[in-house]
């Protein structure tokens, strides 16, 4: 960063933000791992620590306005200022479906355990490497590596209609289990949300290189 | 829409001194244009290249061509009086005469014989201060000296007097700098209403004034033109980098 007043203000709005992503990472990690380790304490911290995510949500989308207001920031560092507005709901609501996986998690973990859900810790894989990668590429400004990531979203997609079919066939055949199925079907569905979060963010990373709006336009 | 300016491989030189390199730039029919860039670059030298002020400056010399409705304004018979009536020109202090508010506007329609007879004369100029947004605050001092009024006031009075000889463009250089913020607005406000009838071309140290007032930005650089643009590109993604770090405070 150089040293005109606004950098200051732009590199502090940056740290913040790269804190949030890191929590909302933390979250989805911790979700998932919750549920997989049979870990009802760890869903607990999720559930807790969210505030903390909320809390920073205000804190940025505050400096933003700010930064605006007091700078009148143009070119790329308006672009840098948009994308962060723009990304800081989005990584929030990455969060909220942490906390809803840590939610299913909790009731999971008083159920037995069904048949191994490979798929699941498959895409929540994924996920979480598109997340990182979308983070990743935002530091830097990479929008080769953010539309590579969008493209990734396919996985996500295929592995959702992969679990449902399974879990559909184990209600089937085992109705003991359509609770946990239930349940699982749910988690299955936020990752999948997930995923096309983190597609959002990957094209305002694009926006904040090229100062383009790829976001509904047939190809990327 | 058409291009009412069109300047081509404009040089110009104070003496042996180079100011402006080959510039060339369309101003469109009805839009407003910005000049932005440091101080010295060039833009109140290439604004007066426009109506041909610089004339008066015996060292000046300029080459390449500027048209106007498609004539060339350096073509020897141009009639630079009438060119100068044409094209109007407000500068960053107001310059009103020692004469009555009345007889500032009346002056250019006057001399240019505009007017039919004095009720005319009179309509004439009431409508220019109407159209500079003056009228209301003036209209029951028409004959009070011009300097008893603002700065504010006698800028648009100024305007009102480059709008009285019905020019078809007005530059302006530097019209709100030393105005305060109700005053700057007030001469934006004019400037975007302007533009129904008149090119405007515009030249700011106000970033914000530029990307508020103007349809196309130029930036100018040590006598040259940077990058010339939709005002709406130049301050969300210009094409050079020079435009982004001067936008931006990185230099200037
Ligand atoms: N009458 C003159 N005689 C000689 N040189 C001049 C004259 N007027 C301007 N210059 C020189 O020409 C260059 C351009 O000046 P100009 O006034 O056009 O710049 P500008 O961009 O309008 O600057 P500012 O933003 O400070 O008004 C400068 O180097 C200036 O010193
Ligand atoms: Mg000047």
């Amino acid at each position: 960063m150089e040293n005109r007043i606004i950098d200051h203000q732009l590199g502090r709005l940056k740290d913040r933000i790269l804190l949030l992503g890191g929590a909302t990472e933390t979250a989805l990690n911790r979700a998932m791992e919750s549920l997989a380790k049979r870990n009802s304490e760890l869903a607990q911290k999720v559930l807790d620590e969210d505030k903390i995510i909320n809390e920073m949500e205000l804190e940025i989308d505050r400096m933003s306005v700010e930064i605006i207001a007091l700078h009148q920031p143009a070119a790329h560092d308006l672009r840098f200022v948009i994308a962060v507005a723009k990304i800081t709901p989005i990584l929030e609501r990455i969060a909220d479906h942490a906390c809803n996986i840590a939610e299913s998690a909790l009731i999971l973990n008083t159920e037995p355990p069904i048949k191994e859900h490979v798929d699941l810790s498959r895409m929540a894989q994924v996920a979480a490497e598109m997340l990182r990668s979308a983070l990743d590429a935002f530091t830097a400004e990479d929008s080769e590596v953010s539309r590579r990531v969008i493209e990734r979203d396919k996985e996500i997609d295929e592995g959702y209609h992969r679990v449902f079919g399974e879990l559909l066939e184990s209600m089937i055949d085992d109705p003991t289990t359509t609770t946990s199925a239930a349940h699982l079907l749910f988690v299955a569905k936020h990752l999948e949300r997930i995923g096309d979060y983190v597609k959002d963010i990957c094209e305002l990373n694009v926006y904040l290189r090229e100062a383009v709006f790829i976001k509904h336009s047939p190809k990327n | 829409m058409g291009n009412k300016i069109e300047v081509s491989n404009l040089n110009f030189y104070y003496g042996k001194a180079q100011a402006l390199y080959d510039i060339s730039l369309a101003v469109p029919e009805r839009e407003v244009v910005a000049f932005i860039g440091p101080s010295g670059c060039g833009k109140s030298t290439f604004l007066r290249t426009l109506n041909r002020m610089n004339d008066t400056i015996p060292s000046a010399r300029v080459d390449g061509t500027v048209t106007i409705d498609g004539r060339n304004i350096y073509a020897p018979d141009t009639d630079v009086v009438s060119l100068r009536r044409r094209v109007g020109m407000v500068f960053q202090k107001s310059n009103p005469f020692p004469k009555s508010i009345f007889e500032n506007v009346a002056y250019g329609i006057r001399i240019n014989r505009i007017h039919q007879n004095k009720a005319d004369l009179a309509e004439r100029v009431e409508k220019a201060l109407r159209d500079a947004a003056l009228w209301d605050e003036v209209k029951d001092r028409l004959n009070e000296s011009a300097y008893g009024i603002s700065g504010g006031q006698q800028q648009r009075l100024c305007i009102a007097r480059a709008l009285a000889v019905q020019p078809d463009i007005i530059l302006m250089d530097e019209p709100a700098s030393a105005l305060d913020p109700i005053a700057t607005q007030k001469i934006e406000e004019l400037v975007v209403e302007l533009k129904n009838n008149y090119s405007i071309v515009i030249v700011t140290h106000n970033m914000q004034q530029a990307a508020r007032v103007s349809d196309k930005t130029a930036f100018f650089m040590l006598g040259k033109l940077i990058e010339y643009n939709s005002t709406q590109k130049m301050f969300t993604s210009p094409d050079e980098k020079l435009t982004e770090d001067y936008i931006t405070g990185r230099f200037g």
